[in-house]
């Protein structure tokens, strides 16, 4: 690895403050887990020359529900603490889908959500979950804090919206209210320890045996991960049943624009998004039902 | 030239200084800098977890930590595993259920099911299997793994 | 996943002994579980430098020029090596422990010369104070290329027109050279009989094509090593590998120094499986401290070990089977043509003793075809070839079976080979255990259990020759009636116990009283490499032969002591007793504690090349789910039944098993080199080349079947290889029973799976 200088930020002000002064040179890190090996391998996405620990920035490690609130997940928060979370376990138990699925157990210790965002990978796990539970981004940066929906932070592979003299300081998700369901589920190979061939997160409401919202995000298929319009349509208004949810995973499926790489075939992934629309929302709904 | 930084740390209960490029990793640290090899190295990207350490109460993939980040942590090798001359019911699980071929992936074993029995003292095989997945194994196919932590859980609770 | 109510893990036993048999702790592991044990890269020497190797980023491609100036420039870093610093050795025959290559092509795999062969040829190198100054410092090395087209299938290399690798590569046909340059290094055959008279026999005919991919071993331990060139010219090296001895030869061959000058020291091994064999950066290290006089420490990354060391080859197989109404074979026909890699040498000759050597045929052909490629040099992977071999022939013969309406067990039952069978390859088999295998697994509870609805079952067998080769074991008796034990076959898997178990059993004391040790190649007689399931079986032998020693000498110190004829004592149970006189008796304990009056110390040694190698049988009951919308195939239950002669730690044997059959699993399923258009692979991680984690396997089944090898003195086959052939073929046997479809394609990921069905 080529030098890098080591800043510790206490507050957000001081973190800003470091990543404007660097000249764009500066890159934050909290869990570090993506960040560490792209710096060892060079990736020339993220030439840096400072890295800024953000854990120890009292804003990043909020995890914190109220009714009229809802969840606040600081950027820096890890995995482990969020499945772990007896607020995420009552309210958001479709959450852990994702965060009990980032690497394994070591690196669920380590990496966080926001992390996750932050790195804007196709293929990462909890930006679909994130998008179906409407999550909405707080950046701070020089000239105060701005807020993004989560859907629309990343740009490109590894690209995002995000300055290079701001950071992410929280994710909020909305209270879901009653009769919602989401649900994370991805294809692998393996059973663990794998990039998602396609992820699909997924979230309906359900009032009076009808769809009143729906959300169905992919990863995986495009350069960023993505929504998909017509697959919500396909089901806000409709009756719950198998026909809706058979129209939207068919609209995922038509949705999904991906490449033939190492992980399948652009063919397969666009069969996988039809199959894992349709398991996300039997279960998402099974769980609206359910009450949770 | 750029200087170093000087960490102040605790690893298996003892405070350690040492002096550390901020590129290098916890793993590094611990092998070149302190001296502790017996956490290795096997892939460095986290996907081995030939590494694990255990730092302020959780595992973690100590190539994907930067020395300057020891600075007030508690860290937990598998040097620390062993009450001095007794070996933990892991240890001692593991060489008589013949859970180790060629040996090199053991200590992160043995530090991961560590902290698994001290979170959950009676897993099932597939919590077991679920937890470690992180830890690869070429020599066993994991079987004498799993019956080992499945062992050492045993011994522990009727100890 | 339900669990029958059975012993998991069997041994199918008929001789009992005192310590053979028996499952001791391993004696080195404490300092295993305490993280104690010193690795090829835990190994530190003063004043130690940091080597780094810059690799080709071209598959295929000429090398104009190296220029080194910028690197050596920079601070920190001491000396930049390249091929032109390796003496003029010229060129010969080399000895590489279980095969032989050109020394020019050893050389050139080290440190690329004139050409770079596959992505990650090692080109030039670096020694600096620490890795990442010797990082900084490969980026600043200039390299000059001319790209050419890679070559990267048989296939491809095959077809006329390819791009040619070797200007002076001529295919050598049937053992002739025929002059003509082409990237088939060679093309052999086995004939037994008459295969057309055989086909026209046949009332039933299977032909069918297999492809498979390449795979690495997977070892989990880096390659590493740390040379040190002193003043007096004498080479020390401490490195991970499977053979110091060849190592230590081939490094004289390389550098041209005598052996005798060359020391290497085996450190504790963290996984090979036949890929620790050849040697990489230990040349490369200690050039590196010739020209700076210090040591030199070079460690591979995980992305250096996939590109840069020696995987198993990606195959091209066509089996023709014929037979009888009855299932009797008349005719069988393989050909075979093997990914060499860079340089000539795959283990298509390996394959073409292993695939049909399960049976008895009347008429069969072999074709072998070695054929080079734009990926590093193949290596030795666990029986290599033989998988390869058996994914076809072992798919072929289910699908005969089922043609006939026969059970694939009984098939193969009925066409097994036994003591006399003459294999294709000339060999005839002594005492072997191919029948009691199929027998067992036939009889296993797994097999008598039907099948869970929706689930696929598969079997097949598989078989490994084994191969004896030199060893050397010394003993060194202490007073205490204790012994220390040298030995030079690295341990990767507890072999230092099952060779102590050896001497424990003829002096008939405990283990524990056994002090192994695996020793450099200054302190122990030549032996071979730790591969070819020999070590067990030959190193064993040489510590049973050095106890045997040991025994004798004690025996007449014994009777020196009585004043009797040494014929007239004997010695059993660790207790020296005359045959006619019941009151002299003495412990083995007691007669050390009075060797040094006695005439000093006693020491046994041995050096042994065995010739009595038993060949071993493997086979696997296989139980898979598929998703049939995703094609994710899941294992559900695996059994694992395996001939080893006599499992000397049954422990250890069944961890062998379970090791072969995982690592069959994830080849079978997931592992490959996947190669983008450029011929660089995409998946060099661990995160990307997909062995199996604990969450993707249930618990492996062992049968232990022991059918003695008459050629050892307890028996033993060697137990490391075989394991790893059933496991794709019967894997994709129980795909196509769950699905319909037959499986031709390694690996069956999920997309393949799903897509056989169209």
């Amino acid at each position: 690895m080529k030098w890098i200088d080591y800043e510790n930020a206490k507050t957000v002000d001081e973190a800003v403050k470091i990543l404007s002064q660097s000249g764009g040179k500066a890159r934050p890190m909290a869990g570090g887990t993506d960040l560490i090996v792209q710096l060892r391998v060079k990736d020339p996405r993220v030439d840096a020359d400072v890295v800024v620990n953000v854990k120890d920035i009292p804003e990043l490690n909020e995890l914190s529900y109220s009714a009229d609130k809802g969840l606040t997940i600081g950027a820096a928060v890890p995995c482990h603490e969020i499945y772990n979370d007896a607020n995420v376990i009552a309210h958001y138990p479709a959450l852990i889908d994702s965060a009990s699925l980032i690497g394994g157990t070591q690196i669920q210790g380590r990496a966080s959500l926001g992390g996750n965002l932050c790195n804007a990978a196709p293929s990462g796990d909890s930006i679909p979950n994130l998008v179906a539970h409407n999550g909405v981004a707080t950046l701070a940066g020089p000239n105060g804090t701005r807020e993004v929906a989560v859907e629309d932070v990343c740009t490109g592979p590894r690209q995002t919206c995000i300055g290079k003299d701001e950071i992410l300081v929280s994710i909020n998700l909305p209270n879901p209210g009653d009769g919602f369901g989401a649900n994370y589920i991805r294809f692998i190979p393996r059973n663990e320890m794998d990039i998602a061939v396609v992820g699909a997160g997924v979230s309906v409401n359900i009032a009076g045996g009808k769809f009143t919202a729906a959300k169905v995000s992919l990863a995986s298929v495009a350069p960023t991960p993505i929504s998909v319009p017509d697959a919500i349509s396909a089901l806000v208004g409709e009756s719950v049943g198998d026909g809706p949810i058979q129209k939207a995973a068919n609209a995922a499926k038509e949705a999904a624009k991906p490449i033939s790489d190492m992980r399948g075939t652009a063919e397969y992934r666009k069969h996988l998004c039809e199959v894992l629309t349709r398991r996300a929302l039997n279960t998402a709904v099974e769980r609206a039902q359910g009450g949770k | 030239m750029p200087t170093k930084t000087h960490v102040t740390t605790t690893i298996n209960g003892e405070q350690i200084d040492f002096l550390c490029e901020p590129r290098q990793s916890l793993l590094e640290c611990l092998r070149d800098v302190i001296g502790l090899t017996g956490t290795k190295e096997g892939c460095n990207d986290g996907n081995c977890g030939a590494c694990t350490v255990n730092m302020d109460g959780r595992i973690v993939t100590s190539c994907l930590v930067l020395g300057v980040e020891a600075e007030g942590a508690n860290i937990e090798t598998i040097e620390g595993v062993a009450d001095g001359s007794n070996l933990h019911p892991l240890q001692l699980a593991f060489l008589e259920n013949a859970a180790l071929q060629c040996g090199i992936c053991t200590p992160g074993f043995i530090v991961s099911s560590k902290a698994l029995l001290e979170q959950n003292p009676n897993p099932t095989e597939h919590e077991i299997r679920f937890w470690l997945a992180n830890n690869l194994c070429r020599c066993t196919g994991y079987d004498k793994i799993v019956r080992a932590v499945q062992d050492a859980a045993k011994r522990m609770q009727e100890a | 996943m339900t669990t029958a109510d059975y012993e998991r893990n069997m041994v199918l036993s008929n001789v009992d002994y005192k310590v053979v048999g028996t499952r001791p702790v391993r004696h080195d592991g404490a300092d295993k579980v305490t993280g104690r044990a010193i690795y090829g890269a835990d190994f530190d020497a003063s004043g130690l430098l940091h080597g780094k190797i810059l690799r080709s980023p071209h598959a295929h491609a000429k090398i104009l020029s190296i220029d080194t100036s910028k690197a050596e420039a920079l601070d920190g870093v001491k000396a930049v090596a390249t091929a032109s610093d390796f003496p003029n050795t010229g060129d010969k025959s080399v000895d590489l422990g279980e095969d032989t290559t050109k020394l020019k092509w050893l050389r050139d795999n080290i440190l690329a010369s004139d050409k770079a062969l596959y992505t990650g040829h090692a080109i030039a190198a670096v020694a600096a104070v620490n890795p990442h100054v010797a990082e900084e410092a490969l980026a600043l090395i200039e390299v000059k290329y001319e790209a050419l087209d890679p070559v990267m299938t048989t296939q491809e290399a095959m077809s006329s027109g390819a791009s040619i690798l070797h200007d002076g590569l001529t295919t050598q046909e049937l053992g002739e050279d025929t002059g003509k340059v082409s990237n088939v290094a060679s093309h052999f055959q086995h004939v037994k009989g008459d295969v057309q008279k055989g086909f026209s026999e046949a009332d039933v005919i299977i032909e069918r094509e297999y492809d498979t991919k390449t795979v690495h071993q997977g070892y989990i331990e880096p390659h590493n090593g740390t040379a040190l060139w002193s003043p007096d010219g004498r080479l020390h090296v401490w490195c991970s590998t499977q053979g110091s001895f060849v190592v230590r030869d081939s490094l004289s061959d390389l550098l041209g120094i005598p052996v005798s000058r060359i020391r290497v020291t085996p450190t504790e091994i963290g996984g090979g499986f036949g890929g620790k064999i050849p040697i990489y950066v230990e040349p490369v290290a200690a050039i590196l401290s010739k020209k700076t006089g210090a040591p030199v420490k070079i460690v591979m990354s995980r992305k250096e070990t996939f590109e840069g060391s020696g995987p198993t080859p990606g195959s091209n197989i066509k089996i023709k089977l014929g037979a009888k109404s009855d299932g009797t074979i008349t005719a069988a026909h393989a050909w075979m043509a093997m990914e060499a890699g860079a340089y000539p040498g795959s283990p298509v000759g390996a394959a073409a003793q292993c695939v049909f050597s399960t049976y008895e045929l009347e008429n069969a052909l072999i074709d072998g075809y070695d054929v080079v490629v734009n990926k590093p040099k193949t290596a030795a992977y666990r029986a290599p070839g033989a998988p390869n071999a058996a994914f076809g022939m072992e798919q072929a013969l289910n699908e005969l079976a089922a043609k006939l309406g026969m059970d694939p067990i009984d098939i193969r039952l009925k066409n097994v080979a036994v003591e006399g069978t003459r294999r294709p390859d000339g060999p005839v088999f002594r005492r072997i255990g191919a029948k009691e295998v199929l027998e067992a697994m036939r009889d296993h509870p797994h097999y008598q259990t039907a099948k869970e609805s929706g689930h696929g079952r598969g079997i097949a067998i598989g078989f490994w020759f084994n191969i004896g080769f030199d060893s050397a074991c010394n003993i060194a008796v202490n007073k205490d009636g204790s012994i220390n034990l040298t030995e030079g076959s690295t341990d990767i898997g507890g072999s230092r116990t099952s060779i102590a178990m050896h001497a424990a059993e003829v002096l008939g004391i405990p283990v524990e009283d056994v002090r192994p040790s695996v020793v450099d190649t200054d302190t122990i007689g030549f032996t071979a490499v730790t591969g070819g399931s020999r070590t067990t079986f030959a190193t064993g032998w040489a510590a049973y032969e050095a106890a045997q020693d040991v025994k004798t000498q004690s025996i007449e110190r014994a009777a020196s002591i009585w004043d009797v004829d040494s014929d007239s004592l004997q010695m059993e149970d660790g207790v020296i007793s005359s045959k006619t006189d019941s009151e002299l008796k003495m412990t083995f304990k007691e007669l050390a504690s009075q060797m040094s009056d006695t005439g000093g110390g006693i020491t046994g040694r041995a050096a042994v090349n065995p010739k009595g190698v038993g060949g071993s049988f493997c086979g696997n009951i296989v139980d898979v789910s598929v998703d049939d919308e995703t094609g994710k195939v899941t294992i559900e239950r695996f059994t694992c039944v395996q001939d080893v002669g006599k499992a000397i730690h049954p422990s250890y044997v069944e961890g062998q098993m379970q090791g072969g059959s995982v690592q069959g699993i994830g080849w079978a399923l997931n592992e490959e080199y996947f190669m983008n258009d450029q011929g660089n692979m995409a998946n060099s991680s661990l995160l990307d080349y997909r062995m199996p984690t604990s969450l993707d396997l249930p618990m492996i089944d062992t049968v232990i079947v022991e059918v003695a090898n008459p050629g050892h003195p307890f028996g033993v086959r060697g137990v490391g290889e075989a394991n790893i052939v059933p496991p794709t073929p019967a894997i994709a046997n129980a795909v196509s029973d769950a699905t319909g479809n037959i499986m031709t394609q390694l690996p069956l990921t999920p997309g393949a799976v799903l897509d056989s069905g169209k």
